[in-house]
């Protein structure tokens, strides 16, 4: 690992104000905020990320790991744990898409560790950009070409990408997130912010090295999840390689709100198949107001996947793309609401 | 481990004139150790190579194969993965820490040793402290759960099975005395 300097960040305002003074943002800024430290410390053993500073936020956890949850909705601090929100009475009986997406990702241990902010932010895990001595990664080094285009691709996009970049964001969560419409609170040098979380991260496009919207010095303080009709019935199925332990290779974040089998509304989120947490909003229109049937679950599906692009190992995925979401919109549609 | 009152983080300090050295305070198996270190040294290489406590093992360093397990007020994390500076103020528990002082074993210690729950042993101790944290937070129930939540620990002697009954045993003695 390169040298770093580690400092502790004693309050919000300090922790945002030794963060904000930097031109570049993101993945290649000199100055990270540490939270579990599970994804950087990892890819700064690896020598993909190289920050000079860290600025450790997790004193700040009193305040920035509440869960609160009441009439109105549910508000998770940023740096609340996966474990502890997954566990959590309320969000696995009354926000069971949260809680199995947290369930179903990592290890025990990881879970421990890892900060809800910290995993919506992770990075993908393509493994051309993990290893260095690949020379080709636009989202490593920007202009340097994309080897997996071409190359070693099994687990990589075929929603949302670009001639640049078809790196697979790997997380569970914000797929979660955004099925239930939540909202993300951002503090930073500018003040405070809320955005929906399907807005928080960016397409490749011809940038595939700026992977979200938040500006230098900005920190992710909670999540703010209504509770609509649909938060109940809701859930999370993850199609892996092995059946623990393992990210997805294609998954599905549902929920729907039903009234007598016909859909009200629904919002759909897919994993494992996209650049980015990607909500499939063809889909819900044509399942709006029409009765869940196999049928009906089919041609979202393929809605879903029609603007699918693959690259030879992948091909393989929007067929299962497809599956996975047939199977989680009728298995939804069963559970209570 | 339950004795131990955490200290709270204490501020920073850094070594006059070596920037890149920080003192930190590390509470592991209820006793105080300082030590002046460079901040991207690990827990895990804090405790193996400056504490001599070479019970943790490391497989991968990369937060995979969970050999590296130790409780950190009471949570399983991986101390491959988590920087010394971030447990100062936090009570660290290794496998060396888990015997009762009186002597004799941990359950989870006599069950792994009953039921043959290893063949290198390289991955034991990470198994046995990851264990110890499943049965507490009430995660072993069944059998498929067990699997499910011990996941993270893996083995590549393959001991899975035996390793499954050794935590069943240690259940039941676990739930009898807390
Ligand atoms: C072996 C392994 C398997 C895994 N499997 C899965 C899986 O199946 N599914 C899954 O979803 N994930 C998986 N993960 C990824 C894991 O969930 C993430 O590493 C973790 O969630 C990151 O959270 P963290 O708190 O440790 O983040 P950190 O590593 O501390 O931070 C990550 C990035 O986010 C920034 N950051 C952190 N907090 C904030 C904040 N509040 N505001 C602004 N920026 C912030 C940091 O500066 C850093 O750039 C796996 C990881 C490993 C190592
Ligand atoms: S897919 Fe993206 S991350 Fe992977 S090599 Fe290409 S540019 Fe890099
Ligand atoms: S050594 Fe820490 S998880 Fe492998
Ligand atoms: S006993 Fe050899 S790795 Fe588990």
């Amino acid at each position: 690992m390169r040298p770093f300097s580690y400092d502790r960040a004693h309050d919000l305002a300090s922790a945002i104000r030794a963060a904000s003074a930097q031109v570049e943002v993101q993945n290649r800024a000199p100055i990270q905020f540490l939270a579990g430290g599970t994804n950087l410390l990892d890819l700064m053993k690896i020598d993909v990320m190289r920050p000079e500073r860290l600025v450790d936020i997790n004193p700040l956890e009193d305040s920035l790991s509440e869960i609160v949850a009441d009439g109105d909705g549910l508000r998770l601090g940023g740096l609340a744990r996966m474990s502890t929100v997954a566990h959590h009475p309320d969000v696995e009986k009354n926000y069971p898409v949260l809680s199995q997406s947290l369930k179903l990702a990592a290890s025990a241990q990881l879970r421990n560790m890892a900060s809800l902010a910290g995993n919506v932010l992770q990075r993908t895990r393509c493994s051309y950009f993990r290893d260095v001595s690949w020379g080709a990664c636009n989202k490593r080094e920007p202009g340097s070409g994309c080897a997996a285009i071409g190359g070693v691709n099994r687990k990589h996009a075929v929603l949302g990408t670009s001639p640049h970049c078809i790196a697979t964001y790997p997380g569970d969560f914000a797929q979660a997130l955004i099925a239930l419409d939540a909202t993300v609170e951002i503090t930073g040098p500018k003040g405070e912010r809320r955005i929906p979380v399907h807005e928080l991260h960016r397409l490749p496009g011809d940038t595939p090295h700026i992977e979200n919207t938040l500006a230098a010095g900005e920190i992710i303080t909670a999540f703010q999840i209504p509770r609509k009709a649909w938060a109940k019935r809701s859930l999370y199925l993850k199609v892996r390689d092995r059946e623990s332990y393992e990210f997805a290779v294609a998954s599905a974040a549902v929920a729907l709100d039903l009234a007598d089998g016909v859909v009200r509304d629904v919002r759909i989120a897919l994993g494992g198949v996209a650049t980015i947490p990607w909500r499939a909003v063809a889909a819900e229109e044509v399942l709006k107001g029409k009765p869940l049937t196999e049928d009906i679950a089919r041609s979202a599906a393929e809605a879903a996947f029609e603007p699918a692009r693959t690259h030879g190992e992948n091909d393989f995925k929007p067929e299962l793309g497809r599956n996975t979401l047939v199977r989680a919109l009728l298995d939804a549609a069963k559970l209570e609401a | 481990m339950d004795t131990f009152s955490p200290l709270k983080a204490a501020p920073l300090s850094r070594r006059a004139g070596t920037r890149d050295t920080i003192e930190v305070v590390l509470n592991v198996n209820g006793r105080n150790h300082r030590l002046a270190v460079d901040p991207r040294v690990t827990l895990l290489d804090a405790l193996r190579e400056h504490l001599g406590l070479t019970g943790s093992k490391k497989g991968c360093d990369q937060g995979q194969c969970g050999a590296c397990t130790i409780h950190v007020d009471g949570r399983r994390v991986l101390s491959c993965l988590t920087l010394v500076a971030m447990v100062e103020g936090k009570a660290v528990t290794t496998i060396e820490g888990l015997a009762p002082e009186e002597g004799g074993l941990h359950p989870m210690q006599q069950a792994f040793l009953d039921h043959d729950a290893f063949q290198c042993g390289y991955c034991t101790p990470g198994q046995i402290m990851s264990a110890v944290a499943c049965v507490r937070e009430g995660l072993a129930t069944t059998d498929d759960d067990i699997r499910e939540y011990m996941s993270g620990n893996l083995c590549r002697c393959a001991a899975y099975p035996n390793i499954v009954e050794a935590i069943k045993q240690a259940r039941a003695e676990m739930e009898e005395q807390p």
